[in-house]
């Protein structure tokens, strides 16, 4: 597979959108690992006035209980990235499995798993993760898990509508004749052939899961006080805006560059597959 | 398909000239030609075929006439004038106006030119409307029920009130046919209208095609891979290569006395039902846009080559009255066809026990596609299953290979009863029964290279992998004349008939005994459709038995040695080839005869 594959990230990378995309990507993920090391001070010592003004000492000023604004910001990212990381990575892995299964049986199993994801998208996401996590908690993995389970059903429709249309190609039929398992048959003939539509629903939904994390911190259901977070930090100072806006401002302003930065190198990777065209003609 | 030849110009004593294409040059980007110093006329009422193959530049020329090039591509040079008007000098509004009242256009799939959305009387009103606002509306309708009636369709309101979802793949072709006559065109263009009908519709489509080209005095260019299909509805032919006109010359010329190289090629390539003989593939393959060696595009893969071929381009010059040609060194005399070759021997009067035996084969999805099919297929021998869409030829092909769902009936495979389904096959028959399929496009995983494909049966199978494997691999490209080289690439860097090359060595490696062929010429150029036929001939000889299933009567004559006629599912005629193309006793076999396109 070292060929395609390698010819594969040429082609995504000949694109500028995608370049761009994982410019910014990786330039996040490098602030949100290296960050808490860079930080002047810990996240949670209390340095100063409740929403003092920035100056030389704290260039983003102080929040409602004193900290360190950019101290907590460069410690804030680690949390928001991992789990939205963990959560996209866990629905693409459950949600590829259960669709192809269902793209390539056609039948009973296919109906079932339809149907069950049918029903969980219309519940909308951030309504069902509210539910589960204010009934079972707060911790971190299950917060998610929740998302995950959010975003599982898309991944499955989109995965067994790659599917279906590859499993009716005549190589699939000859696979079949041939005699290979059912695994082999979705692993060596089918995956390979959805990976790139998957892969471009994998960077959505590290968006979306940055955005509902941030959503769920400040709503109050996400990570626990003290600990810096991103999503919490813009809930947290909120009552101070108009005093020290940078306490809300910062943390928003890199969440939406995350976001925006995943966006566009999934958009990247989308647009150069279409056009050269992975399908055959 | 005698019955339209019959159809004659009438004598006009001045000849109009309609169509005059003037050093028309086509560019994609970067200065790369597709297609170059084209130079052609049309009179009233004259039909001339564009013959080339795939990615020889007819169908950028087809479009070029209406003045339209594909997204990638421009027209930088030349003239098209139809009827007096400088086509390419049109813009906007003038152009539309032109290209439908002056040329007609008809696509080569009906179904997916058609707007589905709306009804045939709408559909026909609709294009009056937008081009000639003039008629009035009695006017209008007199003129759909002439069209119709024209090109053989009913002119009853209820048929204008249908969808054209409702009417069969000939039906909506004539309607293809009538929205460009009713206009009223001098020029009509159809880009091989006839390749998605069965052959008895095809010719039916041609026959109205020509008749109403004569009596209505309306000039047409028709587009086509096949030689044998335009012989009887033209008047002249073209000949293209490479995006050059290598050859125009009147059909008379052309069949008899075919002067360039290439042309000659093709008339060799194409499978006769008249008679069986020698199908001479053309070595190598045409040069891709872009990649055009110096001088004559075509002096790579001629016999016939010259040093000065490739030192300048030769330019079409007259050759006699009514014949043009392309080339240094033309040929003069008058086309010989390749002797006959003799049928493998199968003497049926001693008895052998049958590889294959089919007793009673029913198949049902939401209606029955089979009705107690029974046959015999020998060993070493090639059967035809033969019949037009929906006869079930493919459902009884797939059905063997174990891919037929609800299938019923008795499978005998060397005297053993062979279950229905191939999941339920012993790994041990599996291999033995192996099934190629019609389009190489998609029979080929995208993701994997040749030697994956390919070496994938082998350890399944056999369990052989590692440097075995390999030689194996080797041992089987070479088989199928493919470079050892092709085993580490991806099939999108492959033509389509080095694709269905790997198709039959993924099917050669797993050592069959029986081949099952699923159309697997009818997407391939005839000259590549000759070289596969060749390769299975061979295989034949090397003792495989083949079950080749086709629409194509041409290519019955010219591999198999029995045939099977079906006809909606059922077993209409069998029997040796040569009896039942020479003697066809069921009158269905015999419409498919008549109806089947000739060189003869």
């Amino acid at each position: 597979m070292t060929d395609v594959s390698s010819a594969r990230w040429q082609r995504w990378l000949a694109e500028p959108q995608t370049r761009k995309g994982a410019l910014i990507t990786l330039l996040l993920v490098a602030l949100a690992l290296f960050g808490p090391w860079l930080a002047p001070h810990a996240p949670t010592d209390m340095l100063g006035q409740v929403y003092g003004a920035p100056s030389a000492a704290a260039p983003l000023g102080y929040d409602f209980l004193g900290h360190d604004v950019l101290s907590r910001l460069l410690s804030g990212g680690l949390s928001v990235l991992w789990m939205s990381v963990a959560a996209a990575a866990i629905a693409l892995l459950v949600g590829s499995a259960l669709g192809l299964l269902a793209g390539f049986s056609r039948r009973r199993l296919d109906q079932l798993i339809t149907w069950l994801a049918d029903v969980s998208l219309a519940f909308p996401d951030l309504i069902l993760v509210l539910l589960i996590v204010s009934m079972l908690g707060r911790a971190p993995w299950l917060i998610v898990l929740t998302v995950a389970i959010a975003f599982t059903p898309g991944v499955i429709r989109l995965a067994r509508g790659s599917a279906v249309a590859v499993a009716g190609q005549e190589f699939v039929e000859a696979a079949q004749m041939m005699g290979y398992s059912r695994r082999r048959i979705l692993l060596r003939e089918i995956l390979p052939n959805i990976l790139t539509p998957l892969l471009v629903h994998f960077g959505n939904m590290l968006t979306w899961g940055v955005g509902m994390l941030s959503g769920l911190s400040f709503l109050g259901y996400g990570v626990a006080p003290p600990t810096a977070d991103w999503g919490l930090m813009i809930n947290e100072n909120q009552a101070g805006l108009l005093v020290q806006p940078w306490a809300v401002l910062a943390p928003a302003v890199l969440i939406g560059v995350f976001a925006y930065g995943t966006n566009i190198l999934a958009e990247g990777i989308g647009r150069s597959s279409s056009r050269i065209g992975d399908k055959q003609p | 398909m005698n019955a339209i030849a019959g159809i004659e110009t009438p004598r006009s004593p001045v000849s109009t000239r309609v169509l005059q294409v003037t050093q028309l040059r086509v560019e994609l980007r970067d200065q790369v030609d597709v297609l170059s110093g084209v130079s052609f006329s049309l009179d009233a009422g004259e039909i001339v075929g564009l013959v080339g193959e795939s990615g020889s530049g007819k169908t950028t020329l087809a479009t070029a006439l209406l003045a339209h090039a594909r997204r990638d591509a421009r027209i930088v040079s030349g003239r098209v004038e139809v009827a007096g008007q400088a086509l390419l000098e049109l813009q906007g509004e003038a152009l539309r106006q032109a290209r439908g009242s002056l040329i007609g256009y008809v696509a080569q799939d009906p179904a997916t030119a058609l707007n589905p959305a709306l009804r045939i009387g709408g559909l026909l009103r609709e294009t009056l409307a937008v081009h000639q606002v003039r008629l009035n509306r009695a006017a209008q309708q007199q003129r759909i029920v002439e069209t119709l009636r024209d090109v053989g369709l009913p002119d009853d309101p209820e048929f204008l009130r249908r969808f054209p979802h409702q009417l069969s793949g000939g039906q909506q072709q004539r309607v293809m046919l009538a929205l460009a006559f009713v206009l009223r065109p001098r020029l009509i263009v159809l880009d091989e209208p006839t390749t998605a009908l069965d052959v008895t519709t095809q010719a039916h489509i041609l026959a109205t095609l020509r008749r109403l080209c004569k009596s209505l005095g309306v000039a047409a260019v028709y587009v086509s891979h096949d030689l044998a299909v335009i012989k009887d509805l033209v008047d002249r032919v073209m000949v293209m290569y490479a995006g050059r006109l290598v050859e125009i010359a009147s059909r008379e010329a052309l069949f008899s006395r075919p002067a360039h190289p290439y042309t000659r090629g093709l008339l060799a390539a194409i499978p006769d039902v008249a008679q069986r003989r020698d199908l001479l593939p053309i070595p190598g393959h045409a040069p891709a846009p872009g990649q055009r060696p110096g001088g004559c595009a075509f002096a790579p893969r001629c016999s016939r080559r010259r040093a000065e071929c490739s030192a300048a381009e030769p330019t079409l010059r007259e050759l006699r009255a009514q014949q043009q040609v392309a080339c240094v060194e033309p040929y003069v005399q008058g086309v010989q066809l390749t002797p006959q070759v003799p049928l493998l021997a199968i003497d049926d009067v001693a008895p052998r026990p049958a590889l294959l035996e089919i007793n009673g084969l029913n198949l049902a999805y939401d209606r029955q596609v089979l009705f107690d099919v029974s046959l015999r297929l020998l060993p070493g021998e090639c059967l035809a299953l033969v019949g037009e869409s929906g006869s079930g030829k493919t459902s009884l092909a797939r059905a063997v290979a174990g891919l037929g769902e609800n299938a019923e009936g008795e499978l005998l495979y060397a005297g053993q009863p062979l279950k229905l389904a191939a999941r339920q096959r012993a790994a041990g028959l599996r291999h033995q029964i192996q099934y190629i399929f019609q389009n190489p496009y998609r029979a080929l995983n995208p993701r994997q290279s040749v030697y994956q494909t390919l070496s994938a049966p082998l350890q399944h199978f056999f369990g052989i992998k590692g440097a075995p494997a390999r030689e194996r691999v080797e041992a089987v490209l070479k088989r199928v004349s493919l470079p050892a080289s092709v085993a580490d690439l991806y099939p999108h860097s492959l033509s389509g008939g080095e694709r269905q090359r790997v198709a039959i060595a993924r099917a050669l490696i797993c050592e069959p005994k029986l081949l099952i062929c699923d159309e697997i010429t009818s997407a391939l150029d005839v000259s590549v459709q000759a070289s596969i036929l060749a390769l299975l001939r061979q295989l034949q000889a090397q003792g495989l038995t083949l079950l080749f299933v086709t629409h194509d009567l041409g290519v019955v004559r010219a591999i198999a040695d029995r045939v099977l006629v079906l006809k909606l599912g059922r077993v209409v005629e069998q029997g040796r080839v040569d009896e039942v193309l020479d003697r066809p006793q069921a009158a269905y076999t015999q419409t498919l005869l008549e109806n089947s396109p000739t060189l003869a």
